[in-house]
């Protein structure tokens, strides 16, 4: 008998187990931007295929999106036309399809939770690793290869081995200026970039409770910077007052039914996993890191490790990030000048992010030789921002805000940052060149790259709040 | 693309970096393709370790290293992290690799690897450092990969391990046929699944 939440879902969606292989797992929604599709289109096209269940896939430009005049056609001839192939295959296919300055255009992991299309239970894929986000409302949710989108396309069904199942509990309550990005880069650091490699994470305990909906969408978001398939968190009253009313979701004695159903969603008190590890909310500050991979964090007080507190194998890997970086071992963070700060992406381009960069920089003003780009995840997040009066915040401290899109997450589109400039960056990956040949990237928290954006050095947003 | 898999014996190129990301095997910028193009990808494979800002060869990379060629990638632990982006696999296979040989692979990339026939072959950290080692001593060092046993053989020191694929992986890879062949057999199964789940 199934008893983690994990087993519960998966098992609703077996179709069949291969034997000696893997499983093929019916999928209840896909998602498609335009960098990952185009070749699943291709290869459905020389097979002579349509989409199956077209009805289950939702398609969206977002990597290649300028952040600035979107209504004006892409700059970029090579990105224009990636982006104009995804609205031509969505409309070949009979796909829905949110283009560019659709009012529910952005990032694909913002919009699919804001408008109820990822729902408690559902398998969702998408062909980016962050499709786990969607796991903060209690489904199971990975990213997948082209291949493998063109194998949903082409049967609704994934091949996949079974992931195992890891439960990581934080108790204990997040103490003042630590958020859920904070927890994630903390646990990325104890757990490393592939301490959860082959698993499935149930995320769970009294801190994670405590989190909004929003902070649970950048825990899950970051789930696959540990290496994990993906993560996930229960669905309870939080998730169910976030999906009342969306668009997609369940109304009337549908959404009664379907609450019901989701409340059933839990891991069963005696549920085993495979593996268990528990933290103390209590240890996690805000944190940033110093390093080229996400697991290369620390708090934000703290010291660069030293040489000798890195295993012999990993030292080749821990000196050549350091030497990318320009930091030397041992070093503070804490003063270190900044050059641009980038607030958006699918971890942390949400309406509390910019609720939470506001609250910073209110009163305040941008540091002069500090370029910074706070760029909303979705145009409904763009909107909200100017309903509750953000933007005249942001104006008046001297910000400018973009039009949504990836941006500088993976400076795919314009917004890249140059050659050895330092930027604070609420995205998700700090790899070498990720935000620009040259690049250096240092994650971090909307707080501590409002703190930064605002003193123009590495800051503990503690001491503005 | 797909091709059979039997047995391959071939020298190595050697990276032996930890937490090699897909950004580093194929940058972000070069993800604009709207076509499976592996001459391209393979092109700019590893682009910004291989080539200098200004375009020219980094002699001090491996690729650019004419002691080292071969059909097999050997790769410190953790190969493939972060980005989902098939086109690291279709860079790799691209340049003309057939076999990554690691001790540890992220998962998204490991798939993508298997579904454009490179094989991803997990090895013991002991295997994998004293091949780094036998490499590094001897570059025309060849390994043996032997599909159907499951075996790889550093032949410079004779060292033999097993590794792992699944029985249905492991046919498909040696009768050249993918998994959207398979799951387009077995439809009925999914309309039946489908009628039974509502």
């Amino acid at each position: 008998m199934a008893n983690t939440l994990f087993d519960k879902i998966w098992d609703a969606h077996v179709v069949q187990n291969v034997s000696d292989g893997p499983t093929q797992l019916y999928i209840d929604r896909l998602y498609c931007h335009e960098v990952t599709s185009p070749q699943a289109f291709e290869g459905l096209r020389a097979r002579g295929l349509k989409c199956f269940r077209p009805e289950r896939i939702y398609c969206m430009p977002d990597h290649n999106t300028p952040t600035h005049d979107q209504d004006k056609p892409i700059e970029d001839p090579v990105g224009k036309t990636q982006v104009d192939t995804l609205a031509r295959n969505a409309k070949e296919f009979g796909l829905t399809h949110f283009g560019m300055m659709h009012p529910k255009n952005g990032i694909i992991h913002v919009v699919g939770p804001e408008n109820g299309l990822s729902l408690p239970g559902m398998t969702i894929v998408c062909g980016d690793s962050h499709t786990s986000t969607h796991g903060a409302m209690g489904a199971v949710a990975f990213g997948i290869g082209t291949s493998e989108v063109e194998m949903v396309m082409a049967s609704q069904c994934i091949l996949q081995q079974k992931p195992k199942s890891m439960r990581i509990t934080v108790k204990g309550s997040l103490g003042k200026g630590v958020t859920a990005k904070d927890v994630a880069l903390y646990l990325m650091s104890k757990m490393t970039t592939s301490g959860a490699t082959g698993y499935f994470v149930e995320y769970a305990g009294s801190a994670i409770e405590q989190l909004t909906m929003e902070g649970r969408l950048t825990l899950c978001n970051l789930s696959i910077e540990m290496g994990a398939r993906g993560g996930f968190i229960a669905p309870d009253e939080v998730t169910f007052a976030y999906l009342k009313d969306k668009e997609y979701a369940p109304k009337g004695s549908d959404w009664d039914q379907a609450v019901a159903y989701w409340k059933t969603l839990r891991s069963g008190d005696d549920a085993v996993f495979d593996k268990e590890i528990e933290f103390d909310a209590a240890d996690i500050e805000p944190m940033v890191t110093y390093g080229t991979n996400p697991g290369m964090g620390m708090g934000i007080t703290k010291n660069i490790p030293s040489l000798d507190q890195i295993e012999a194998a990993g030292q080749a890997s821990f000196k050549k990030a350091l030497d990318y970086m320009g930091f030397a071992p041992g070093e503070q963070m804490i003063g270190k000048p900044v050059d641009y700060v980038f607030c958006g992406s699918c971890t942390n381009g949400r309406i509390e992010d910019f609720r939470a960069f506001a609250s910073i920089v209110k009163g305040r003003k941008k540091a002069d030789h500090v370029i910074c780009w706070l760029v909303p995840g979705s145009w409904a997040v763009a909107r909200q921002i100017e309903e509750e009066g953000l933007d005249q915040i942001f104006k008046e401290a001297g910000f400018e805000l973009r039009q949504p899109g990836c941006s500088a997450c993976l400076a795919m589109n314009d917004d890249k940052i140059p050659a050895g400039k330092l930027s604070v960056s609420t995205s998700n990956r700090n790899f070498e060149g990720r935000q620009g040949p040259g690049a250096r990237t240092v994650l971090a928290s909307p707080l501590v790259a409002a703190a930064a954006a605002v003193t123009g050095v590495i800051t503990d947003p503690r001491t503005l709040m | 693309m797909k091709q059979k898999f039997d047995i391959i014996t071939s020298t190595c190129v050697p990276l032996p970096l930890e937490n090699v990301d897909t950004d580093q095997i194929i940058p972000a910028r070069f993800l604009k393709a709207t076509t499976k193009e592996e001459k391209f990808f393979g092109e700019n494979l590893f682009r910004d370790w291989r080539y200098n800002p200004d375009g020219s060869l980094n002699p001090d990379f491996v690729l650019n290293n004419p002691k080292y060629k071969g059909e097999i990638l050997v790769a410190g632990k953790n190969f493939g992290s972060g980005s989902s982006r098939e086109h690291a696999a279709w860079a790799i296979a691209g340049y003309g690799f057939r076999v990554v040989i690691s001790s540890f692979f992220a998962d998204i990339h490991k798939n993508n690897e298997l579904n454009n026939f490179v094989l991803p072959v997990v090895v013991s950290e002991e295997f994998l450092a004293e091949l780094f080692a036998s490499i590094e001593q001897d570059p025309a060092t060849e390994v043996e990969v032997n599909v159907p046993d499951q075996t790889v053989t550093n032949k410079a020191t004779g060292r033999k391990e097993h590794f792992e694929i699944n029985g249905y992986k492991k046919y498909c890879l040696m009768n050249a046929l993918d998994d959207i062949d398979f799951l387009l057999e077995n439809k009925d199964k999914i309309e039946a699944w489908e009628q039974k789940r509502v």
